[in-house]
């Protein structure tokens, strides 16, 4: 198992904006500062219109900063060629977006495929199974999958170009609770073994506080709270990160007092 | 319906004609509507104006896109040169294209717009280019929404390439128009059977391949569009195979004579009669019938068109725009210098015949008017209604008889000029603007009257050359014998065999061939 590095940091935020409007009177992204640690696996939690996803987007330049700036490996990414970096960035969204012209294999050898090289059968194979698929699925296109295995599928696609960033928004979001807790686990598991760098954006607090080292709370665009999930489960955090938490602890108890009563 | 069938084959040369054009037209809207769609799929305001002048052309009738690049073309010539083409293929291409730009263009903006945004933010996600995203995604992804719309195009286009005859492109609307102005329904059925059955073999193999399409099916697409290009080679191999295999043409060598006719059976007689004397002499010739009215002069005048038959009115209103009436020899003198001057083109001669615009009644119903001359008119014409060609209410002839007599008609009626008789007998019309020379005034025992203040000129008909011609004394001698040899009572003789119905009804070939016999050549 890797541990968070603290001392090599991957990613950075620095004063980092995001505004629309003529006057820039929308305010997504208000001046974020945040170190991402190698090895950390970070959640981002806030509810919607929080600026989470937004925040997210603008580390792979599908949303570009309108201030401040984002530093991968050290670089601002605006100055990077943007496709290579989205090449270096696994991306894995609620969408999904598998190509639905493209079987399974060259969905996922997509990436690989755009930068001129084109990834062997083996490799395929090996990462169908790294997400818990046969090598058979290789040739099925994507509408004769479930909803869980199409994930399956994108994260497969997330992880074919070896990244050094895993950027996951909302992904489990279209699915149901089993294969969501399953296909959270496997990610938890993936992300030790291949000793992945991910950022996760989910609006469940309860997913964050499970699979995250690190889980960072925003609400209307800022950056609220940056603690451990044992320091929100002690009352850190603040008012809104604690109205958060007690979500899924209020559940919990019901459920446990539930289940005090038929015993 | 032997003669049907006959005709239906004899249509080899029209119908190539028409899948060239058509297919070129199709062609070039798809090289221009696509690149515009995916410029417009990037830009609110390049979507908005594309598709709103794509719509705004399609608010035209396809009749009058074609003219319009006459004029258009006539223009450009000061910037790409004598050269440019007016008439014939090039005009009849650009127009068809415009036409089917909307279909093409909407589909594949639709498409675009329909594109799961998923998918789209996958594309941009996985580090492609606009340009892979374009080729890899967005491009298979719209193929078969954008196939439905070339689909749509082609049958469109396919349609309107019949009124490409009127600007000089054969076609396969040359049997249609040569058979509505001549009665002859066999020909028109015979083109429009021959353009309805090429447009459903065309929408049923591009059907074939927008399924496949759909289908991801590439031996059923990629057949499709084998089967298609076939079909448009052979139609390109039967075209101009002659031009590549054949020999090389000497130098000196003129060329097939072009022969022009207007849209009535006056003009297709004496077109096949010119025809058969040039032919005689040696020439080889072509014809182009069913030409816009407006268009022959200046075909003949841009050596479009070698040969035609014009009449001194119409040159004389719509040419040299004068709107007086200086009688009869001074005016043909006036045109005839006003041609060699301004174009270079020579009026061999008259014919001997004048086809004037002239009032025809039923015999019957002017007796109960009491009605011999226009100005008799005048007091019962707010209860008539006056019946015209398409172009009539618009001439100065209709203008100077109207303020002469001061007429004021209880409805004026447009008719093709085959009809007008008709609605004439039906009682639709009660006055109608007949020519002279139609030989349904005497046939239907109708009156022409009398122009007491000559307020209608003259309207003799004059044999053209193209400047292209106009030296080749060779052809101005095979074309002497019919000079003043045409009387109005032969060229009526001629025009009613054209146009009557059953028995005795000839071809214009055959009525030009008695004509002929008749006028001793």
């Amino acid at each position: 198992m890797t541990s968070p590095d603290p001392s090599a940091t991957v990613l950075a935020f620095e004063q980092v904006e995001r505004r629309y409007g003529d006057a820039g009177e929308v305010v997504a992204v208000g001046g974020v500062d945040c170190a991402i640690a190698k090895g950390s696996f970070v959640a981002l939690v806030g509810a919607s219109g929080s600026g989470k996803s937004t925040l997210l987007k603008m580390v792979n330049t599908l949303v570009m900063p309108s201030g401040g700036r984002v530093l991968f490996g050290g670089e601002d990414v605006i100055t990077l060629n943007q496709s290579q970096l989205r090449r270096r960035v696994g991306y894995v969204f609620q969408g999904i977006g598998l190509f639905p012209h493209f079987s399974v294999g060259e969905n996922i050898g997509i990436g690989p495929r755009l930068a001129g090289e084109a990834l062997p059968a083996e490799r395929i194979e090996e990462l169908l199974t790294l997400v818990e698929l046969g090598p058979e699925m290789a040739t099925r296109m994507p509408d004769e999958l479930s909803g869980g295995q199409r994930q399956r599928v994108g994260v497969a696609r997330a992880l074919a170009g070896d990244p050094e960033l895993l950027l996951m928004d909302e992904p489990f979001g279209a699915l149901d609770p089993i294969t969501r807790d399953a296909l959270g686990e496997k990610v938890r598991e993936l992300h030790e073994r291949l000793g992945l760098t991910t950022i996760m954006v989910t609006h469940d607090m309860a997913e964050a506080l499970l699979l995250a080292d690190r889980v960072l709370v925003m609400d209307a665009g800022e950056l609220l709270a940056d603690c451990t999930p044992r320091q929100l489960l002690m009352g850190e955090g603040g008012e809104i990160a604690q109205s958060l938490v007690s979500v899924p602890r209020q559940q919990a108890e019901k459920l446990a007092a539930m289940e005090g009563r038929l015993a | 319906m032997e003669n049907f069938v006959e005709i239906l084959f004899g249509l080899g040369d029209k119908l190539t004609a028409h899948i060239v054009l058509a297919a070129s037209a199709i062609g070039l809207g798809i090289a221009v509507a696509l690149p515009l769609a995916v410029w417009a799929s990037r830009s609110q305001t390049v979507n908005r104006i594309a598709l709103g002048f794509a719509s705004l052309v399609q608010t035209i009738p396809a009749l009058a896109l074609l003219a319009l690049f006459f004029p258009i073309l006539l223009s450009l010539r000061g910037v790409f040169g004598e050269g440019l083409p007016t008439l014939g293929f090039l005009p009849a291409l650009l127009a068809l294209a415009l036409y089917a730009l909307l279909p093409i263009l909407r589909n594949a903006v639709t498409a675009q717009a329909n594109l799961d945004p998923g998918v789209l933010e996958a594309a941009d996600g996985v580090g492609m280019t606009s340009w892979q995203k374009l080729r890899l995604v967005e491009a298979p992804l719209s193929a078969p929404f954008v196939m439905a719309g070339i689909r749509t195009a082609s049958v469109w286009t396919i349609g309107a390439a019949t009124l490409s005859t009127t600007i000089g492109q054969p076609s396969l609307g040359d049997p249609i128009f040569a058979g509505l102005q001549t009665q002859n329904w066999a020909l028109v059925l015979a083109g429009c059977f021959a353009s309805a059955a090429l447009a459903l073999i065309v929408d049923m193999l591009l059907g074939l391949i927008e399924r496949g399409l759909a289908a991801r099916k590439f031996k059923q697409w990629g057949g499709g569009m084998l089967a298609v290009a076939l079909g448009i080679l052979a139609a390109l191999a039967f075209q101009f195979g002659d031009d590549w295999f054949g020999e090389e043409r000497e130098e000196g060598d003129l060329g097939p004579i072009i022969i022009a006719s207007k849209q009535f059976s006056e003009q297709y007689i004496l077109a096949q009669l010119i025809g058969a004397q040039l032919e005689k002499a040696g020439y080889e010739v072509e014809y182009r019938d069913g030409l816009g009215s407006a268009v022959v002069h200046s075909a003949v005048a841009s050596s479009n068109i070698d040969v035609s038959v014009d009449y001194t009115g119409t040159i004389w209103t719509n040419n040299l725009k004068r709107t007086d009436n200086p009688g009869r020899e001074v005016m043909y003198e006036t045109i005839r210098n006003w041609e060699q001057e301004e174009n270079g083109v020579r009026v061999l001669g008259r014919l001997g015949f004048e086809n004037a615009y002239a009032f025809a009644m039923r015999e019957d119903r002017a007796a109960e008017l009491g009605v011999t001359s226009l100005g008799d008119l005048v007091p019962v014409a707010g209860d008539l209604t006056v019946g015209g060609d398409p172009e009539f209410f618009e001439r100065p002839e209709w203008i100077a008889v109207r303020d002469a007599y001061g007429l004021e008609f209880g409805g004026n009626r447009n008719f093709s000029p085959t009809f007008m008789y008709n609605a004439l007998r039906s009682g639709e019309a009660d006055v109608i603007s007949a020519y002279t020379s139609d030989g349904r005034i005497a046939a239907d025992r109708l009156i022409v009257l009398d122009d007491p203040q000559e307020a209608l000129p003259s309207y003799d008909a004059m044999l053209m050359m193209s400047p292209r011609i106009a030296g080749e004394e060779e052809i101005a001698n095979a074309l002497r014998p019919l000079l003043d040899a045409i009387s109005v009572e032969a060229m009526r003789k001629a025009n009613f065999a054209v146009d009557r119905e059953g028995e005795g009804k000839l071809s214009p070939k055959d009525a030009a061939a008695a004509l002929a016999e008749e006028i001793g050549l």
